[in-house]
């Protein structure tokens, strides 16, 4: 993403050759007219219908987004959907930090270990790791199995189909967005900084506290970013993981286009879901930019 | 491709003494087994979800057994002889084919005009081009079954080409995008002022150039489209559905360790093509 947004498109003017390296107008408009026949087709007009549904019924009509906001139960899982964003970003941030370290750390076979944990996480499909969730979490399930076994508990505990579960699972999808960015940056950090410091007479967490940690957080700022956005319109997880208490937007938004069939309230609910993560993706494009890299891995 | 070599870094003179110059006492030492600890068990919560269905997919007790007491493949010959989920298999296998070679060929020729044409408003139209990426799929699947549903394209093969497609045309714009912006030029203008025609020279030389980023899109885009999961939930019916939708209801319906067997299954086949995608670029 990032790469194809910043560059400078221009470049070709200063390459030699001149106009002779640019393709023409009426050829680079062919090349581009299949995409933007898709495009309009298969994504702005679905969209486009989606928003008018949500203000029109057909004449226009605010009750969807009166709903949102009068009713304290919908209030709630918006209040609910930020809090479990901001809980999973802060645990990513936390979990994401000691591994990116371990992927830039000069001691081969330890980054190679990290990198290969992050590869596994990263590419195992997001639906088989809910599964596995579920799996492990769930009352007969692994985890309840080996601490009872083990006699740290009594009875099966409640693992699965709340908030903490969500959060784990979240977690576990968002933990390789967060990784990368901080990975880069501290992969940019030139390692003669980190010895002068030593050299200057910082002890290790001296020089971490006072060289790498300022220095990464340029990646730190991309991944929370990253991770806050894609946490706040996540659907498979939380749907799978997730119980009736802790409906959030998207399973919001699933339940009244698919159960309770209230169309106008679910085009309202994901206008306002696209608008928040549109708008926080251009608040915080720069982060998009910073994480070089990032581009060729999602 | 995720992971570059480190070899800058390694250059630097001071790079691998500087660790080794001071004495550790004792007190660092159980600081380091510490953090030696916690970071094994982040890596542990990494891979322990791809890690467990291995073994639950080979149990044979009906329920989650685990450690299973005896292993078995029946749940892979009952995944291999139900009609439904081979339907399901086969449905998804034939979007993702038909959304790679589609997104690919859409993909190339957009990052062509992308990198190396004359387009106006061009910020404007590469900003459009990944939006895709940014939507919810949530949203994105909601608007899709409304213009889908009276259409009767929910659970068609054509209504999936279209909205995979379109999820995974950002993937190959940003891998054929970076190929082309590496790509010398000059080369090109040589084969142009050597008497090549257009057409000539880009077959001849730029093609074979981005030739090995465009397999990697295609690659991408057919994994965007196989392990897509939200949108095919919205858009599946009852006529058609998605390995991934029958996967869903499954696992909301009825746990049974054949999911674990399915679950083993598309796991190894997107963990075999990125690591074979790893190698091959790492060649580069």
């Amino acid at each position: 993403m990032a790469s194809v947004l910043s560059r400078p498109n221009d470049q070709s003017f200063r390459r030699p050759g001149g106009s002779a390296s640019r393709y023409s107008r009426p050829l680079s408009l062919a090349l581009i007219a299949p995409l933007l026949l898709l495009l309009s087709i298969g994504f702005l007009y679905p969209i486009g219908l989606l928003i008018k549904l949500s203000l029109f019924t057909p004449e226009l009509d605010l009750s969807s987004y009166r709903k949102i906001i009068e009713q304290p139960i919908y209030l709630s899982v918006m209040a609910r959907t930020f809090k479990i964003a901001l809980f999973v970003t802060i645990a990513s941030f936390l979990l994401g930090y000691p591994v990116a370290l371990a992927m830039a750390s000069l001691k081969r076979r330890l980054a190679a270990a990290a990198a290969a944990a992050v590869f596994i996480a990263l590419w195992s499909p997001v639906l088989v790791r809910s599964y596995a969730w579920i799996v492990l979490l769930q009352r007969n399930g692994v985890a309840n199995n080996a601490m009872t076994e083990l006699g740290m508990v009594e009875a099966p505990l409640k693992l699965i189909y709340n908030e903490g579960a969500v959060i784990v699972a979240m977690t576990h999808v968002l933990l390789p967005f967060m990784i990368l960015p901080i990975f880069a940056a501290l992969r940019s950090i030139p390692q003669e900084y980190v010895c002068a410091a030593r050299t200057l007479g910082a002890g290790a967490s001296t020089a971490f506290l006072r060289v790498t940690l300022p220095l990464s957080l340029p990646g730190v700022f991309a991944g929370c970013v990253m991770c806050f956005i894609l946490a706040l319109g996540f659907y498979i997880t939380p749907a799978l993981v997730g119980g009736p208490g802790t409906l959030i937007v998207a399973t919001l938004i699933g339940q009244q286009a698919t159960v309770l069939l209230d169309w106008p309230f679910a085009a309202a609910l994901s206008t306002t879901l696209l608008i928040a993560t549109l708008t926080m993706v251009l608040v915080f494009r720069q982060a998009f930019s910073i994480s070089k890299g990032f581009a060729s891995v999602d | 491709m995720l992971i570059e070599t480190r070899s800058h870094r390694l250059a630097s003179p001071l790079a691998g003494s500087c660790a080794t110059i001071w004495h550790r006492p004792w007190a660092a030492t159980v600081a380091v087994l510490l953090q030696g600890a916690v970071l094994a068990l982040i890596l542990f919560y990494l891979v322990l979800p791809t890690l467990v269905i291995l073994p639950i997919s080979l149990g044979t007790a009906n329920h989650i057994e685990f450690p299973p007491r005896q292993l078995t493949l029946h749940w892979y010959r009952e995944y291999l002889s139900d009609p439904d989920w081979m339907a399901a298999t086969w449905f998804s296998l034939k979007i993702a084919l038909a959304t790679s070679l589609a997104a690919t060929v859409i993909g190339t020729l957009a990052a062509i005009a992308l990198t190396r044409g004359d387009l106006p408003g061009k910020q404007a139209l590469q900003a459009l081009s990944l939006g895709p990426m940014v939507v919810p799929h949530v949203v994105f699947g909601v608007a899709l079954y409304l213009i889908f549903a009276p259409l009767e394209l929910t659970g068609n093969f054509v209504g999936f080409l279209l909205a995979h497609t379109v999820l995974a045309v950002p993937y190959v714009l940003i891998t054929v995008t970076a190929a082309l912006q590496r790509f010398d030029f000059t080369l090109e203008l040589a084969a142009l002022s050597c008497g090549a025609s257009r057409t000539r020279s880009f077959l001849l030389i730029v093609l074979p150039n981005i030739s090995p980023s465009v397999a990697v899109a295609a690659v991408f885009a057919f994994l965007s489209s196989f392990d897509e999961a939200t949108v095919a939930f919205f858009i599946s019916d009852t006529g058609g559905k998605t390995i991934s939708r029958k996967m869903f209801e499954d696992i909301d319906f009825n746990l049974t360790p054949v999911i674990a067997a399915v679950s083993t299954l598309l796991a190894g086949v997107s963990l075999l093509l990125m690591a074979a995608i790893r190698a091959t670029t790492r060649q580069h």
